[in-house]
């Protein structure tokens, strides 16, 4: 199985960062960092949605939850 | 005791010339904007008083008096005239909240320019748009946004510069581009600012209808005199307060109440330059003992939504005022800001193209939780029927409001668009596009929009910019864009569409269809959901009923759909 975290991760990086900022680790802070917005945090939950065919509540869809790449695995793996 | 003091007082002998007089004004002088928010401030003796503490990601932070705003604005100032940028070239800022982009808009005035902030989450499309209608001269910008302008600049003959505020060296600048360091460079003491005078065009702000390619609103140097006043009056900034505006000045907010109000005023400002969470924001109103702070709906609405118990490890006692704008601040919000904050949050009602506060409750007056409050002292505003636009005197009595359009901040065009920006009048009025009614105290409510543009987080989106992007998309036939309900937006866009043959309507693709809009338009403008339909309802025409859709989406009634097709 993919490693999940490099997935999120490598999806993060092609969707919501550029070549001048593609230095996201699995510690970035995404939400809190200015990398991914409020507005964007819905199409990257449909991502997680979409790919481990699961669905995240929108209570626990939290900017604090999105914040890292690590934190994310967490949110995912709890729903899984 | 607050600034206004008693507003049914202030009502009974207002006048402009009020404003004029604090700031030195009279009619026929020179007024320029950038010079009210830096040198007249260090003039008058407060050069060594912070102008602005700016707290980026990490906590890393930088402070600024008024004198390294009046410098530094200067150098920038300077650094555009040696460009060659003229009185009234359009230069955009088009950047995070940094300093660069505060000082960088002081500077633009000061030489006499016309600032267009724009929102740095716009995508190329977006951008190319707007930059186009204001044939814009220079871009300020960032290494971590210039990759959109890039993508553009072969279609922007009229771009003459990229000016770049965070060149680290390490790639090749590219065409058009040069390097600008603000706090490195040579500062500049003397830079004598452009005579600019009441009607000279100040800053170039864009706002989204209904139909048509989003529109500049064209606002003039004389807009000071009323975000002094209203800044002074309704966020009653007073000398030692630390304010906090989380507004960004890509949008009119961040311009008119996030710079030249807290500065023309010589207040001290701060701006977090994160993304939001509820602790960054409490944590940074305890740091910096915010005593004012200006927000939205939106951002009070996502933080109820974290509780109460978080505010209690947070010491917020600094806090003394509290107002909201952007979108209607519900009866729900205000009570919990008073039970958990010890206050409550002010609505203020107004818009890009009003450039200024318009109906709001003040310090003072007795808040009805839910009410737009009451007309700011010299705004003539009614409400009017529908049809004949003429005042209705009825209490409760719901139709659209109406400005005369008198007052300092109106805006004056719609940039290169006279014809769209007369239709904003009837009878003499100005209708800013929302309905609403009066309740016997005469306190405004707000009911909804009188179009179809959505208002998501306070933010205006035309459906017909996103249903034109939509249909960009290989996969979308037909498109139809209408607001959806939303706990914490208020509204967020949702997308009908049909697909063309040979597309499997799919979660990954609407997923696709998403991203697609994001990038092209806005983060704000990506649909928050898609829904896939076989046809979409159309007058015989074959117009898109939208309000069908947008009926359906609200639980409405539908209402007269003799015009629609049949299957």
């Amino acid at each position: 199985m993919e490693d999940m975290k490099e997935v999120i991760l490598e999806y993060v990086i092609e969707e919501y960062c550029d070549e001048e900022n593609d230095d996201v680790t699995f510690e970035t802070p995404l939400i809190s960092g200015g990398i991914v917005d409020s507005f964007s945090m819905v199409s990257l939950k449909r991502f997680l949605e979409n790919k481990y065919k699961i669905s995240i509540p929108d209570a626990d869809a939290s900017p604090e939850a999105f914040d890292t790449v690590n934190k994310i695995e967490v949110l995912v793996k709890r729903f899984l | 005791m607050s600034n206004i003091g008693s507003y049914e007082k202030r009502l009974e002998d207002f006048d402009w010339s009020i404003a004029e007089k604090e700031l030195d004004y009279k009619s026929g002088d020179d007024i320029n904007i950038g010079w009210y928010c830096s040198d007249r401030i260090c003039e008058m003796g407060k050069a060594d008083k912070p102008a602005l503490i700016w707290e980026g990601l990490g906590g890393v932070e930088k402070q600024y008096t008024f004198n390294d705003v009046r410098l530094r604005s200067n150098t920038i100032a300077s650094f555009l005239k040696d460009l060659g940028v003229k009185t009234e070239d359009r230069v955009c800022l088009f950047m995070d909240k940094i300093p660069e982009l505060y000082i960088g808009f002081v500077g633009i005035l000061k030489l006499g320019a016309v600032a267009q902030p724009l929102f740095s989450a716009f995508g190329d499309d977006s951008l190319h748009v707007r930059l186009d209608n204001a044939q814009t001269t220079a871009i300020i910008t960032q290494r971590k946004h210039v990759s959109k302008v890039r993508k553009i600049l072969d279609q922007m003959p009229y771009v003459k510069h990229i000016i770049l505020v965070d060149y680290d060296g390490s790639k090749p600048l590219r065409e058009r581009e040069i390097a600008f360091n603000m706090d490195e460079a040579e500062q500049v003491e003397n830079f004598k600012s452009f005579p600019t005078k009441a009607e000279s065009p100040s800053v170039l702000h864009y706002t989204s209808g209904t139909t048509g390619q989003p529109k500049g609103v064209k606002h003039v140097h004389y807009s000071l005199i009323s975000q002094y006043l209203t800044t002074k009056w309704v966020l009653d900034l007073q000398d030692n307060d630390i304010y906090w505006c989380t507004a960004d000045p890509g949008w009119v907010t961040g311009t008119s109440y996030g710079i030249i109000g807290p500065w023309s005023l010589g207040i001290t400002q701060c701006v977090l330059d994160t993304g939001f969470s509820a602790e960054s924001w409490y944590k940074f109103i305890e740091k910096r003992k915010v005593t004012m702070w200006y927000s939205a709906p939106t951002a009070i609405r996502s933080l109820m939504k974290a509780g109460d118990e978080i505010i209690k490890q947070y010491d917020l006692s600094s806090l003394r005022h509290l107002a909201s704008v952007g979108e209607p601040l519900n009866a729900e919000a205000v009570i919990w800001s008073e039970k958990v904050f010890g206050k409550a949050f002010l609505d203020t009602y107004w818009q890009t193209e009003t450039g200024s506060m318009m109906l709001t409750n003040y310090p003072g007056m007795k808040i009805k939780p839910g009410s737009m409050g009451k007309p700011f002292p010299g705004i003539t505003a009614t409400i009017l029927d529908t049809k004949t636009f003429e005042p209705i005197n009825e209490t409760g009595k719901p139709g659209l409001i109406g400005f005369k359009p008198d007052w300092p901040a109106m805006m004056r065009t719609y940039w290169r668009n006279e014809e769209t920006f007369q239709k904003k009048f009837e009878n003499g009025w100005y209708l800013p596009g929302d309905r609403a009614y009066i309740d016997q105290d005469g306190y405004y409510w707000f009911i909804g929009r009188d179009d179809d543009v959505i208002n998501t987080g306070g933010h205006l989106i035309s459906p017909f910019e996103v249903e034109s992007a939509l249909l960009e998309h290989e996969a979308v036939a037909e498109s139809a864009v209408v607001a959806k309900p939303d706990e914490v937006n208020m509204e967020v866009v949702k997308a009908f569409v049909t697909l063309k043959p040979g597309f499997v309507a799919d979660d990954d693709l609407e997923l696709k269809i998403m991203n697609f809009i994001r990038k092209k338009l806005s983060p704000l403008a990506m649909p928050q959901e898609i829904e896939y339909r076989d046809s979409l309802p159309k007058t015989r025409s074959g117009k898109i009923m939208r309000r069908v859709l947008h009926a359906q989406e609200w639980g409405e009634e539908v209402g007269d759909i003799s015009t629609l097709e049949d299957d």
